[in-house]
């Protein structure tokens, strides 16, 4: 029931590369779910995690996210590393508009520098910097034929987490 | 004229004993040019007299000045206690005070002890200074009076900002050269940190950069660099890091073990565990859980790991120059407080750890504190109760570990522990010290009755039959904690030869 939530958010940023993260073929790693939060863990310490008491343990290998109140699942800034490398569309941001990202603030047309082609709107994307740097996820809100067309101050990407957070938000990742 | 002749032929035959066949002859011509030389050399010679007499006087006025400091009178004393101090007029009381106690025998005062001098410098230091009186009679213990000056000095300044490159992103040069990009001046650390930089200054605060949000490096202080590299844990390994908050040294271990294996990072404070949560997730590391749990209960909730790091929680005087309330606020007792708490979060270490697994077990006990109470004495009760020895931390600058302080003597092998200082390597205060488990299970004998006696709980000690029967790699070891205890005695003489040529601080 949570696992097809979770596996639904996942797949609108990295598609198959699901799989990927499943079937790896060096460690094979698992989804856990422990209070709420799903983990992405290898074997070796999945099975250290399991001999730990449920209260003491607070986290294990790679937080992705979490499920709320009512159900619907976060993906959280910590998975950005996975998730950048499986990405299916991406854009690239020039500099100037990287510090207002971080910020939390959506990104402008004026800020736009690549988007992958044959992005549909309302896809999930990674943002990066021009310098290949990931710095987090967002939602396109025009498809890639559309922006072409936008004037300089309307939003092509809305922000949905960045790296910024580890500093503004940091109680909310644990 | 004729006189003057005379004496300067005298000198110059004197001088030259080569020229003595020619000056006969040459002497009528030579006359005239050597009245003027002699007299340019006469007034020479006059000058250098004088100069000499006045440097003569010079030093014998500066001899009487010195001479001259004399210790306060009661009166004075009272005098200044009604008032607020004047820290210049006590810095300069300082200053005078350990010039006397350097050279005692000859700038002391008449009828004024050696005690009297070394009782108004604490005094001067803790006004000056702000330190307790507990405190000041702690680091007179530890060092000489010149010492305790040249370390209370250097934590009034910080120490230099250091940061480590995560190698698990990114590679020292790329960093650098990104920061270098960002207006921030930096240089590597020493030759004994490959990942280490030193910032100098920065335009933008270095804990804010986009790489440093990106997981590119960790603000950390370079003696944190030490006790991880003395474990070195390797790839695929089981560590556990007792007390891991806020988490620089445990993503450190992450990065030499490339992310492979498993990393336990415990903590007993809820609150920082989200800084350590935090910091893990955002260098990167996957090989981690993190626990909350009090240390203690460790070999009870898992043990048989492979390498352990105790970083353990102290008084903090030696970062005195990051939290400068240490100062006023530090006694006796919070030492004593602090060390039971070390002893037992030890032995829980030692206990977590498997002696026979393959280039393993190895415990780092370390802490941010220069006292021997929380630092060697914790050490050698580990070494009196469990069957683990000292092994050399391969950390090739640092002072030596004591191996006898004030009335207690120590373990010889304690001399391959080692202290860092603020003031002689300009990090901050700190002590390391790598053990070596040879064997899992407690030494018996007088060792064990020292151990019942400390009041810890453990359980009866194991016959020494027993032991024999079951089949243990380092046999031979065994009898080393036994043996150890009763020969105390004898090889102590010699090492305490060994210290007092080493010229161990009064």
């Amino acid at each position: 029931e949570e696992l097809k939530i979770f596996f639904e958010k996942l797949s609108k940023y990295i598609g198959r590369g699901v799989k990927e993260l499943i079937q790896r073929p060096d460690a094979p790693h698992c989804f856990r779910l422990h209070r709420d939060r799903v983990y992405y863990v290898g074997d070796s310490q999945v099975k250290v995690a399991a001999a730990l008491p449920r209260e003491q343990l607070m986290s294990m290998g790679c937080v992705f996210g979490k499920f709320t109140k009512t159900k619907k699942f976060k993906l959280h800034i910590t998975c950005l590393d996975y998730v950048a490398q499986h990405a299916q569309h991406k854009v690239w941001i020039k500099a100037s508009a990287e510090q207002s990202f971080l910020y939390g603030n959506h990104v402008l047309k004026a800020g736009l520098g690549r988007i992958t082609e044959d992005t549909p709107q309302y896809q999930g994307v990674v943002v990066l910097s021009m310098a290949d740097v990931p710095l987090g996820f967002g939602i396109c809100a025009k498809s890639t034929a559309e922006c072409r067309k936008l004037d300089p101050q309307s939003i092509v990407v809305l922000h949905q987490a960045d790296i910024g957070e580890y500093l503004r938000d940091e109680d909310s990742l644990c | 004229d004729e006189d003057e002749d005379e004496d300067e032929d005298k000198d110059e035959v004197e001088g030259d004993g080569d020229d003595d066949d020619n000056f006969d002859e040459d002497e009528d011509e030579r006359d005239g040019e050597e009245d003027d030389e002699l007299d340019f050399e006469q007034k020479a010679r006059e000058t250098v007299a004088r100069m000499a007499a006045e440097a003569r006087e010079n030093q014998e006025e500066m001899k009487e000045q010195e001479a001259s400091f004399t210790l306060p009178t009661e009166e004075q004393l009272r005098q200044e206690q009604a008032i607020t101090p004047d820290i210049s007029n006590l810095k300069q009381r300082i200053k005078d005070v350990a010039e006397v106690l350097g050279d005692f025998s000859s700038k002391r005062e008449e009828g004024r002890g050696r005690g009297e001098y070394i009782e108004q410098l604490r005094s001067d230091l803790g006004s000056c200074y702000g330190y307790n009186a507990e405190l000041l009679e702690m680091l007179f213990q530890l060092f000489s009076p010149a010492e305790v000056i040249q370390f209370i000095e250097a934590n009034e300044t910080p120490r230099p900002v250091t940061i480590r490159t995560n190698t698990l992103k990114t590679r020292r040069r790329e960093l650098a050269q990104a920061l270098i990009a960002r207006n921030v001046s930096l240089d590597p650390i020493a030759k004994w940190s490959k990942e280490g930089l030193q910032i100098y200054e920065s335009a933008v605060p270095i804990g804010a950069t986009p790489e440093y949000l990106a997981g590119h490096y960790m603000v950390q202080s370079a003696s944190s660099f030490l006790p991880v590299l003395a474990l070195s844990p390797q790839p695929g390994q089981r560590v556990l890091d007792m007390a891991a908050s806020p988490g620089g040294k445990t993503s450190h271990m992450a990065a030499m073990m490339s992310n492979r294996g498993t990393l336990v990072a415990n903590d007993f404070n809820k609150e920082r565990i989200r800084a350590l949560q935090g910091n893990l997730s955002r260098l990167g590391v996957r090989c981690s859980v993190i626990l909350n749990a009090d240390g203690r209960e460790f070999p009870k909730l898992m043990g048989g790991f492979d390498r352990v790091l105790l970083d353990a929680p102290c008084t903090g005087l030696g970062v005195i120059s990051k939290d400068p309330s240490i100062k006023a606020e530090k006694s006796f007792q919070d030492i004593q407080r602090c060390q039971q708490l070390q002893k037992e979060l030890l032995l829980s270490a030692i206990d977590s750890c498997q002696a026979n697994s393959p280039g393993g077990g190895i415990i780092v006990y370390s802490t941010c504190s220069i006292t021997v109470e929380e630092n060697e004495a914790v050490v050698d009760y580990a070494l009196n109760s469990r069957s683990v020895k000292l092994v050399d931390s391969n950390l090739e600058f640092g002072v030596e570990g004591f191996t006898r302080y004030r009335s207690k003597r120590f373990h010889t092998s304690l001399r391959l522990a080692r202290r860092f200082y603020p003031h002689v390597h300009n990090m901050d205060g700190f002590f390391v010290a790598k053990l070596r488990k040879t064997n899992n299970s407690l030494p018996s004998g007088p060792a064990s009755s020292g151990l019942a006696s400390s009041g810890t709980d453990v359980s009866t000690p194991v016959p020494h039959d027993s032991l024999k029967g079951k089949k243990k790699k380092n046999m031979g070891k065994l009898a080393k904690p036994a043996a150890a205890c009763t020969a105390k005695v004898p090889p102590q003489s010699t090492a305490h030869k060994k210290a007092l040529k080493q010229g161990r601080p009064r």
